[in-house]
């Protein structure tokens, strides 16, 4: 049987020495009412190459981003990963290893951790970072839980500029607890500080930054605001990447901040796994949910590393723990790592300006074309909103014909946005492939015209 | 504290670069006109400057300093830390998978939806359930979804429940769980025998109850023998079953959650479908519900119309989201290649071989070590340290720490909370004889040296790249980041 060693013989073995007759007796404290009585139905088993052969065949119906020329974000982005990266994080070691609850044998994990755990501080300006959570929609949705936690109060104003993603998440993780969420509206693609979004029961604000249309937001505002009336500022951020040349949310002001991680040397994976961040100041480290690795010393006085404080989590506390999360992300924040020490700060810093510089030439160059127009007049990190003269989703499906991915239309997202696509563009993407998506874009929406005599 | 094995950031030298960025192609406008002035950072993160061959060093020579199932045996219960084949691995990365947009349209990955949607006809007939989530992205999370969809149901009714039951011996996730989804917990104890005691939870059961959280087999490797005595309990009293599929492994094929009664479930695909741990993620939790609870699945789901294959937002009933995107989906690609590589046959053989291996296991290591529940196991079995703490002033702590140096994994040890000094083994059946043989070895030379060298246990590990370290220091002074001098 595939990857079970036992032949015939062992198996009989093992029985005697069990003291049983048969493996069914080993079932014998199944009743019989539950037990299945017949064989599964399931598709037949394949040898090794019928399922490479298989696998191969349905990834090839797939328009991934070696065939279509990605200009979409949204919360995935297409940076160009270090081959180094996974062939190191893939080796066995790592792979197949579980929470280093050994430490003595887990030091590679544990110290490669603690790496994480300091590069993360180091690139959002924060003290503390978590072993990683799930991916940035639920580190936000935990944070808003930590901010409740902390400030023992139960109002939330979630600005509509967040990833709607996230939003929802939000909503999920607070609606059992009682928390009211209230949301901020957006305008001109920004959350305007406004001292009435404040009050003495608002234990938190949310806004992500850059933002979900790649916009600017004021944070340092925004946490004067919520500070002044004993609120949290909560940052949640889709590409931490943006802060290699943005000042970073602890410095403006973030008491949590919950970002997503893929975009530090992990795959698009069609939307998993990712790596959710969570950092903070470290007066509030004891309400922190997730993992957290220290630094100590063994009985011979030398440094070495363990799981720690873990006081907060379910397997000691149980129903008053700060979360339940057990098994994390520790995979995709070991590549986060290792693409961060790849990079360093000059590369943070060289690939987020070249992100800026080459999305802005993008977003200069559609403003130009003849009926397209940008949303919002605000500076952008990598992204930014289009007004179309299609409807977004009619666009993108036409550029998927010339190999481009054009974007994400936000009419799913957003009333009012049916004409508009968010669209991103990272260091992986070159002036020619802008060139021909450009020239894409105009063709698409002549031949839009077409179809439709005249009307878009 | 001196340090045998540097920090990344202590090999840092000013100036080095690991990198090969392309110059900027596009015209050179001033970075100011592009970022306000304020907006740009002040002070550059304190990262590393090191060279490629620096960084590939550094993480070879960390990894080895870990163990894992490529290196050894990893009997680690309740975690279920069997082989992860390679050729696995390497479907997962095709670039169709890995470097797909989730954002791209439907009618362009009609590959990765086709293989969700077989993937959970599978899982669907595997657990005897009728619909299924990829949403979360672990154990726990699934946990979580399973618990929001019962309160979503029972709001649906117009009902308002309060809580949660649980047994002693349940994993920790499961009270913790059910707090976040606003929920008392009431904790049932287990019975002799080591099932949840029927009594004592009939005691609990009433209107009140939304759902009973059940690990089967639970947390002690014992196969719930009235199972579908509880369930009828439970739904009697109008309350759902839900169940922490942890420990499938040991039932698929042989009996289906769904056949037991139980409405909703989760499946840790990292533990029976073989995708690996990766250090403590990610994994990957499908939950599988009956069809009265459908209707509250997390958005999106997967549907198939015809031969095509598209996502189900439109679910008004939905408790929404706990993630972004679908799932953890490269992890769902490594379980389908699972499981279409085993088939029925070889699905089934996976559960009586798991429990073939930890019953003999236990056989073995009865004369050693105490048995609290000496009766047939499922696919773990959970030993005790208590003699070798009376006999010889030795914890089953030691004991772990004594088996490092023998070239193995530790078991969990002091879960479940129930049993002393305990000691839990779960050897999968992708182990062989030979190795099972050389862990039972190690064990009884271990419980040798209990009697004839107790200091040399206690003391241990010897042989690993650090000693026993401090972790009451490392909880009082924490040290969770490396700083930069000055």
């Amino acid at each position: 049987m595939r990857y079970i060693p036992t032949t015939p013989e062992e198996r009989e073995h093992m029985l005697r020495v069990i003291g049983v007759r048969s493996v069914e007796d080993l079932f014998a404290d199944v009743p019989e009412a539950v037990r299945l009585r017949r064989p599964l139905r399931l598709r037949p088993a394949l040898s090794d190459p019928e399922v490479v052969r298989l696998l191969r065949s349905l990834a090839d119906h797939n328009g991934h981003a070696d065939r279509l020329t990605c200009f979409a974000g949204a919360g995935a982005y297409d940076h160009f990963i270090p081959p180094a990266v996974w062939q190191l994080v893939g080796r066995g070691e790592f792979l197949t290893a579980y929470t280093p609850y050994q430490a003595e044998i887990m030091q590679g994990e544990l110290q490669a951790t603690y790496e994480y755990q300091t590069m993360v501080c180091e690139l959002l300006g924060m003290e503390v970072a978590n072993a990683s959570m799930y991916d940035g929609a639920s580190a936000l949705g935990e944070a808003v839980v930590m901010a409740r936690d902390l400030t023992r109060r139960d109002r939330v104003v979630l600005s509509q500029a967040v990833h709607p993603e996230y939003r929802q998440v939000v909503r999920t993780y607070t609606e059992p607890l009682g928390i009211r969420v209230v949301e901020w509206r957006h305008e001109s693609g920004l959350t305007p500080p406004d001292p009435r979004a404040v009050d003495g029961s608002t234990a938190a604000v949310v806004v992500q930054h850059p933002n979900f249309f790649g916009c600017l937001e004021d944070v340092r505002a925004w946490a004067e605001l919520a500070h002044g009336a004993g609120a949290l500022l909560v940052v949640a951020c889709a590409d931490p990447l943006a802060f290699g040349l943005l000042e970073p949310p602890g410095t403006l002001g973030a008491d949590i901040v919950a970002a997503e991680g893929q975009p530090l040397g992990n795959p698009l994976n069609f939307g998993g796994p990712y790596l959710g961040i969570v950092a903070t100041r470290e007066q509030f480290v004891r309400r922190m949910p997730g993992r957290l690795v220290g630094a100590t010393v063994d009985r011979h006085g030398r440094r070495g590393f363990v799981l720690t404080l873990q006081t907060r989590e379910q397997h000691i506390r149980r129903e008053k723990a700060t979360s339940n999360i057990c098994t994390n992300e520790a995979l995709n924040a070991l590549a986060a790592a290792v693409y961060l020490s790849l990079l360093g700060p000059q590369g943070v810093r060289q690939v987020a300006e070249l992100c800026v510089r080459k999305a802005h030439y993008l977003k200069s160059r559609i403003a130009e074309l003849p009926g397209f127009h940008l949303a919002f007049p605000g500076p952008t990190f990598h992204e930014f909103v289009v007004r179309t003269p299609r409807s977004g989703e009619a666009l993108v499906r036409a550029l998927a014909r010339e190999g481009f991915l054009g974007g994400v239309p936000l009419g799913r997202f957003y009333r009012g946005f049916r004409d508009a696509l968010l669209v991103c563009v990272t260091e992986s993407r070159t002036r020619e492939e802008m060139d021909t998506f450009v020239a894409a874009l105009e063709r698409a929406v002549r031949r839009g015209r077409r179809a439709v005599g005249g009307r878009v | 504290m001196r340090a045998d094995f540097p920090l990344i950031f202590e090999r840092s030298v000013p100036g080095r670069r690991g990198f090969g960025l392309p110059a900027p192609d596009v015209p050179s406008v001033p970075l100011e006109q592009l970022v306000p002035p304020g907006a740009l950072r002040s002070r550059p993160p304190a990262l590393p400057e090191v060279s490629e061959l620096d960084v590939v060093r550094h993480y070879t020579q960390l990894s080895h300093r870990n163990f894992s199932i490529d290196e050894g045996f990893y009997p680690l219960g309740s975690c279920t830390m069997k082989y992860n084949p390679k050729l696995h691995e390497e479907v997962a990365r095709l670039p169709g998978f890995a470097r797909l947009h989730p954002y791209t349209p439907e009618e362009l990955v009609q590959g990765a939806l086709r293989l969700l949607w077989e993937l959970g006809e599978e899982l669907r007939e595997l657990a005897g359930m009728d619909a299924v989530t990829f949403q979360p992205a672990a154990g726990a999370h699934g946990e979580l979804v399973g618990l929001l969809m019962v309160r979503a149901y029972f709001a649906s009714r117009g009902e308002r429940r309060t809580r949660v039951i649980v047994p002693d011996s349940a994993h920790g996730t499961n009270p913790a769980t059910a707090a976040m989804v606003g929920y008392e917990v009431v904790t049932v104890r287990s019975d002799s025998r080591g099932n949840l005691d029927l009594a004592a939870l009939e005691e609990q059961l009433d209107h009140r109850t939304a759902a009973l959280m059940l690990t089967n087999p639970n947390t002690l490797g014992l196969f719930e023998e009235h199972v579908d005595r509880i369930a009828e309990r439970v739904h009697a009293v109008g309350a759902q079953m839900y169940l922490d599929g942890a420990n499938f492994n040991a039932m698929v094929g042989v009996t289906r959650p769904g056949d037991q009664g139980f409405d909703v479930m989760h499946m840790n695909l990292h533990k029976t479908f073989s995708t690996p741990h990766g250090g403590g993620g990610p994994g990957a939790g499908v939950v599988a519900v009956k069809a009265h609870l459908e209707p509250f699945l997390p958005v999106p789901v997967v549907v198939r119309e015809g031969d095509r294959y598209r996502l189900d937002f439109d679910r008004p009933q939905s408790i929404g989201r706990v993630r972004a995107f679908y799932g953890n989906f490269a992890n769902l690609v490594r379980a389908y290649a699972y499981v279409r590589s085993l088939g029925a046959e070889g699905l089934r053989a996976v559960a009586e071989h798991a429990v073939l291996h930890a019953n003999y296991v236990r056989a073995r290591l009865a004369p050693y070590y105490e048995i609290p529940y000496p009766r047939v196991c499922k696919h773990e079995f959970v030993a005790s340290g208590v003699r070798q703490k009376k006999r010889d002033g030795v914890t089953t702590k030691d004991i772990a720490k004594r088996l490092l140096d023998y070239g193995f994994h530790a078991p969990t040890v002091y879960f479940p909370l129930i049993v002393e000094e305990a000691i839990m083994v779960e050897p999968t059946e992708t182990e062989s004889l030979q190795t099972l043989e050389a862990f039972v070895d190690a064990m009884i030379a271990i419980d040798r040296e209990c009697r004839e060298d107790p200091e040399k246990v206690r003391t241990a590990p010897h042989t690993t790249p650090v000693g026993r370290l401090d972790e009451v220091r490392a909880a009082r002074q924490p040290d969770l980041r490396w700083k930069p001098k000055g």
